[in-house]
């Protein structure tokens, strides 16, 4: 494959596969922050939303230290799961997956706590229990919240930076992707190649926010009916 | 029956308060929860629900414990036969009014959907959303959607305050009407005395947590019940000279009346004053209004 599609993707791909690992792992820690009353819980907030506010730098050299196979995590995770988790792809999952957490934590959360506390007791009235009431009562009417989380962390990580060079190293055909990419090519001059990259990183955000607003307006639409 | 003795401490914006209540009402009772705002009687219905928990106390229900401190007892809501209907409707907008009332079905019934969207009169709208709804229509919706699971005691936290009085009157008779049928134990929040007389056989009023009187609507609300004299209360709405009398114009319930007073009797009266207005001797026009 020529190195320009392989970049663009791998670059989708790291951007699906964390989206997708990252709304299992966002919805139970959205629900906890939105609901419980924990005493804690203002720590668990503040470490969510981290990433927020670190430089990728930082992140990224800390995720380095601890992903390292010298590491307890990182040597603990090739020896029985068998992943390298330093200048691989499936490093850069983990990586994206920590940095985009409260993309993906923030919507959900603030769609947990607009829904009216009494539509959620009603359904404790009518004998539902709580599984029951998040699938059937709860998710379904803060579509619109999940969507946005999705498509924050899909457009979130395209654009990382930082993090994926200091954990992917830019390794072509692995854990190269385009923002590292356009940053290469016009390191060497070579603004053509630069230029496609962005245009197509630019069309496809562009396309993908247009996508989400309109079914938003939508959803949006359809709760009123 | 049911017995209830429970305590609670109450954090409110007038401060601490503890609700204290030792009641019983027996299988069929209607009984209202009545007293000011921030008396505690939402607390109280939250607390039958499972949706509150009482600091002690113990709540029995035909010799089934749904709350005990002691023994630690303390029954989720979902787990206790009740049907609740809250004061802002709480219909699931992602639903329709006839999947709102299925999904509260342990067992889906056509027939008995069937039965309850004739009750509440909304067969043609079984299809809307409840955001396409008006408050009267919600508020059926809400009613069948409580005894859809067929509970034992149904609880409804002044169901009736946001509607127009026509929607109010029609609804109060539909309450009765689902009381009666279900075999229900109801307990309902309310401020309004015309709801009170019409649909209850006994009323709790209570004040700041406590239960001030407990009865039936006349023994709690008319003092002397046998004098023969007629008695309304009201706010005074203006005070006006006419003459050597003064013209007080009050208004009672939905009605607003014009009372003569002497000088002596309005001395201490201002407008938006709650008054007593008793007459004595009386052998009043009686007109027979429904047909």
């Amino acid at each position: 494959m020529d190195e320009f599609y392989q970049t663009l993707y791998i670059t989708f791909k790291l951007a699906f596969l964390t989206t997708f690992f990252l709304f299992f792992i966002g919805l139970p820690v959205a629900y906890f922050l939105a609901y419980s009353r924990f005493k804690l819980k203002p720590v668990l907030e503040a470490i969510v939303s981290l990433p927020l506010v670190l430089p990728p730098t930082v992140l990224g050299f800390y995720l380095l230290l601890v992903f390292s196979p010298d590491s307890f995590l990182g040597s603990f995770v090739e020896k029985y799961l068998g992943l390298k988790l330093i200048f691989s792809f499936e490093g850069l999952v983990v990586a994206s997956i920590i940095y985009s957490l409260p993309f993906m934590v923030h919507p959900i959360q603030s769609g947990f706590s607009s829904v009216p506390k009494s539509i959620i007791e009603a359904a404790y009235t009518l004998g539902k229990s709580k599984l029951e009431t998040l699938f059937k009562v709860i998710l379904p009417n803060i579509k619109s919240s999940i969507l946005t989380g999705l498509v924050l962390t899909f457009a979130h990580t395209i654009g990382e930076f930082g993090v994926v060079l200091m954990i992917g190293g830019s390794i072509p055909g692995e854990t190269k992707v385009a923002s590292i990419a356009i940053y290469e090519e016009v390191e060497s001059l070579n603004y053509q190649q630069a230029h496609k990259y962005a245009f197509v990183l630019l069309l496809i955000t562009f396309f993908v926010l247009l996508v989400v607003y309109t079914v938003n307006r939508n959803f949006l639409k359809a709760d009123k009916l | 029956m049911i017995e209830i003795d429970i305590e609670k401490k109450l954090f409110s914006h007038t401060g601490e308060m503890n609700l204290k209540i030792k009641t019983s009402a027996k299988k069929g009772d209607f009984v209202t929860v009545f007293g000011e705002s921030g008396a505690g009687k939402t607390t109280f219905l939250r607390i039958l629900a499972g949706l509150e928990k009482p600091d002690e106390g113990y709540i029995k229900v035909d010799n089934q414990v749904w709350f005990d401190s002691t023994a630690k007892i303390n029954l989720p809501p979902q787990k206790r036969k009740i049907g609740f209907v809250f004061q802002d409707y709480a219909l699931f907008p992602n639903m329709t009014v006839e999947e709102n009332i299925l999904f509260a079905m342990e067992k889906k019934d056509k027939k008995f959907l069937e039965n309850l969207l004739e009750l509440i009169d909304l067969k043609a709208l079984k299809n809307r959303k409840p955001q396409t709804l008006s408050g009267g229509q919600k508020q059926r919706v809400a009613l069948a959607r409580a005894i859809a699971r067929k509970p034992e005691i149904l609880l409804l936290d002044e169901p009736l305050s946001a509607l127009d009085i026509k929607t109010r009157h029609i609804l109060q008779e539909e309450i009765a009407n689902i009381h009666k049928q279900f075999k229900l134990t109801t307990f309902l929040v309310s401020h309004d005395y015309s709801e009170i007389f019409k649909l209850s056989n006994k009323v709790i009023y209570i004040k700041n947590g406590k239960i001030l009187k407990e009865g039936s609507p006349e023994e709690v609300f008319l003092e002397n019940r046998i004098s023969g004299k007629v008695k309304f209360t009201g706010e005074v709405l203006s005070i006006k000279k006419e003459d050597i009398v003064y013209v007080l114009t009050v208004a009672v319930g939905n009605n607003i009346i014009r009372v003569i007073a002497t000088e002596e009797e309005i001395k201490n009266i201002k407008i938006g004053d709650k008054l007593l207005i008793a007459v004595k001797a009386f052998n009043p026009i009686i007109f027979k209004i429904n047909s």
